[in-house]
């Protein structure tokens, strides 16, 4: 399957894709309002850009192909879509017991601020290319099949 | 090919998930002493305190059995294996044929002899009927006392408490979640209990359980002494793997059934996995039995797909455990409560008035376990750095991990690339 794969050498840290990611699962799709209102209502990007140092890297879920998190879920909230590859998440069936984001190696689950509920990458099911990935400027995020 | 699966909790699952990942066609039988398919044994506690209802307890979708094209037989009980001829034997003398057997059997809830335990009005909380018959009562329960302050004692406590029940927990060790905490955590979930109205006895258990003329449960005799009214007593003092199949059979038993890394038992084409199972355990390097769910899952689905054909190893289960109280998260993952002189190192960070507290075991330049309260936001990344034993060479690093400030740029360059960046294809 196609996923989102990072080059921590070129990415100049800016945070774009975590703004793309915002705007995208926002209500409005709209930067300013989804940063500025939307975010007190818990709306949180799904990825995250780490800082070592000198060296930065966006980061999200890797859609794993065995899936920790799917394992850990006790409410079965989250499956693995068998035709896309992608992991799904439905926030209506899950109970907040975090034990996915317990499991998850690769820190990919979130909290979500207010709800007693998860907030993890979709990998943008209504677009082609992931939201983070367009954003990117220096194509330190590719969407592609290895 | 006939797999024939005994049991329909989660390792199951994993089993029928794992199966149909290599062969979609053949028979998969599922045969199950519950009267439900299969649903969240860990939502029991949120169902009866009201926080999800009936649409909500199931594991997988309505069409999942039908989509797997797997026959489901509910409410039977398997009561014998006849190993020699691939047979196993029904209650009722009906048999079924198998070319590839899994015990999924899970365990049951452990009960002491305890004078008046038998009778009405004494509960268990491991399955859903169970949950059912609980709620079914809760409006007629003003006082009840939960025997054994484990994480299923403190969940059945909470969800009473929630039905606005007056709960009291008795626990044989100095403090409540001895198992899977350590003393701070615990100390830290005990008082929170207490403060919202929770009566904890530790380092006593129940002597006897007092009923009245007509057999109804009146109280409970403490061994200190003491006497707790209560209208009901709920014991969840512990669960027993699901031995007697195999243990009848000749299977190799210790604490579980005893598996191989394939998952295999000691006879050829019957597997364990789940509660059941005494499998491979990654930190201690030994076989040992792990009952928690992400295992029963990962076990289910190894065995599953080595049921069809894969010859996969069980790379071995981590103990992981996340346990809420009102708002209150705990999380212990790998080794939390160490042995002393062997070289363990222990970082602990307490706050006791934001109800935070992080300890971090690490041994030889690796994390091997980590208990988090209240904060547990990177309790992911931990687990990654123990998962993958990913190497903690810098001083640099190890503040970090110390300070709540795992990342993954900070692993070594070879293993960020392997597992973030290539097939992606994990375990
Ligand atoms: C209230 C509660 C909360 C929990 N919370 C957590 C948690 O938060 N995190 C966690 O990791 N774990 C938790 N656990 C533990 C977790 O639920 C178990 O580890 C998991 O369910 C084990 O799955 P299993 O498939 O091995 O066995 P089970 O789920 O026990 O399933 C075994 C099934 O086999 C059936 N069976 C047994 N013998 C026979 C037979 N002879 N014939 C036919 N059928 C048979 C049983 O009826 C049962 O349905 C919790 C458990 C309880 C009870
Ligand atoms: S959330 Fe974590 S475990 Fe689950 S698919 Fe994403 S990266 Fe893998
Ligand atoms: S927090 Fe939600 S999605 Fe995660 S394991 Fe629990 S129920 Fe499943």
């Amino acid at each position: 399957m196609k996923r989102v794969y990072v080059n921590p050498e070129v990415c100049i840290g800016c945070k774009l894709c975590e703004l793309a990611c915002l705007t995208e699962h926002s209500q409005s799709k709209d930067l300013i309002i989804a940063y500025r209102e939307e975010r007190m209502q818990g709306l949180l990007p799904r990825n995250t850009v780490e800082e070592s140092g000198w060296i930065t890297a966006s980061l999200n879920c890797r859609h794993c192909a065995e899936p920790y998190c799917i394992q850990a879920c006790i409410s079965g909230a989250l499956t693995k879509d068998a035709e896309s590859g992608r992991v799904v998440y439905e926030e209506e069936q899950c109970v907040g017991c975090w034990s996915c984001l317990m499991a998850c190696p690769f820190g990919a689950i979130k909290r979500h601020p207010i709800k007693e509920k998860i907030v993890k990458c979709d990998l943008c099911p209504e677009r082609s290319i992931p939201a983070c990935v367009s954003a990117c400027p220096n194509q330190a995020l590719t969407f592609e099949e290895k | 090919m006939k797999y024939l699966i005994i049991g329909n909790g989660v390792s199951s699952i994993g089993a029928i998930e794992g199966i149909r990942k290599l062969d979609q066609e053949s028979e998969i039988l599922v045969i199950s002493e519950e009267e439900f398919p299969t649903y969240g044994r860990p939502l029991i506690s949120y169902y009866l305190a009201g926080k999800i209802g009936d649409d909500r307890v199931w594991l997988r979708k309505k069409d999942f059995y039908s989509k797997n094209k797997v026959t489901l037989k509910l409410q039977q009980k398997v009561t014998a294996l006849k190993l020699a001829e691939k047979r196993v034997v029904l209650q009722g003398g009906e048999e079924e044929r198998y070319d590839k057997l899994l015990i999924a059997t899970g365990g049951t809830p452990f009960c002491p002899p305890i004078e008046g335990s038998q009778g009405e009005d004494v509960y268990f909380f491991t399955t859903l009927a169970h949950a059912k018959k609980l709620d079914a009562n809760c409006a007629n329960l003003k006082k009840v006392v939960v025997i054994g302050g484990g994480l299923i004692g403190l969940k059945a406590a909470e969800s009473l408490f929630d039905r606005g029940v007056e709960v009291s927990i008795v626990e044989l060790a100095p403090r409540v979640l001895s198992a899977a905490f350590d003393d701070t955590a615990g100390n830290i979930v005990a008082k929170r209990l207490k403060e919202l109205g929770f009566n904890i006895y530790c380092n006593t258990t129940a002597k006897e359980i007092k009923r009245t003329e007509e057999g109804r449960v009146k109280g409970v005799l403490l061994q200190s002494g003491e006497f707790l009214e209560a209208d009901a007593v709920v014991i969840a003092i512990g669960v027993v793997p699901n031995l007697t199949l195999a243990k009848e059979a000749g299977l190799k038993v210790n604490r579980g059934i005893l598996v191989d890394k394939k998952l295999q038992t000691s006879e050829v084409d019957v597997y364990a996995a789940g509660d059941v199972a005494e499998a491979y355990d990654f930190l201690v390097g030994e076989n040992r039995v792990v009952p928690i769910w992400p295992n029963a899952y990962s076990q289910g689905f190894i065995s599953g797909q080595n049921m069809a054909g894969a010859n996969r190893d069980y790379t071995g289960g981590i103990p992981m455990n996340s346990i809420g109280f009102y708002g209150l998260s705990t999380i212990s993952i790998g080794l939390v409560n160490p042995p002393e002189g062997q070289g363990f190192e222990i970082s602990t960070y307490v706050d006791e008035e934001e109800e935070i507290y992080r300890k971090l075991v690490f041994k030889d330049n690796f994390l091997v376990g980590c208990v988090l309260v209240g904060d547990v936001d990177m309790a992911g990344r931990y687990a990654g750095y123990i998962r993958f034993k990913v190497p903690i060479t810098e001083d640099k690093v190890k503040a970090h991990l110390i300070n709540n400030q795992p990342t993954y740029l900070e692993w070594p360059e070879e293993m960020f690339q392997a597992q973030w960046n290539s097939a992606a294809r994990i375990r």
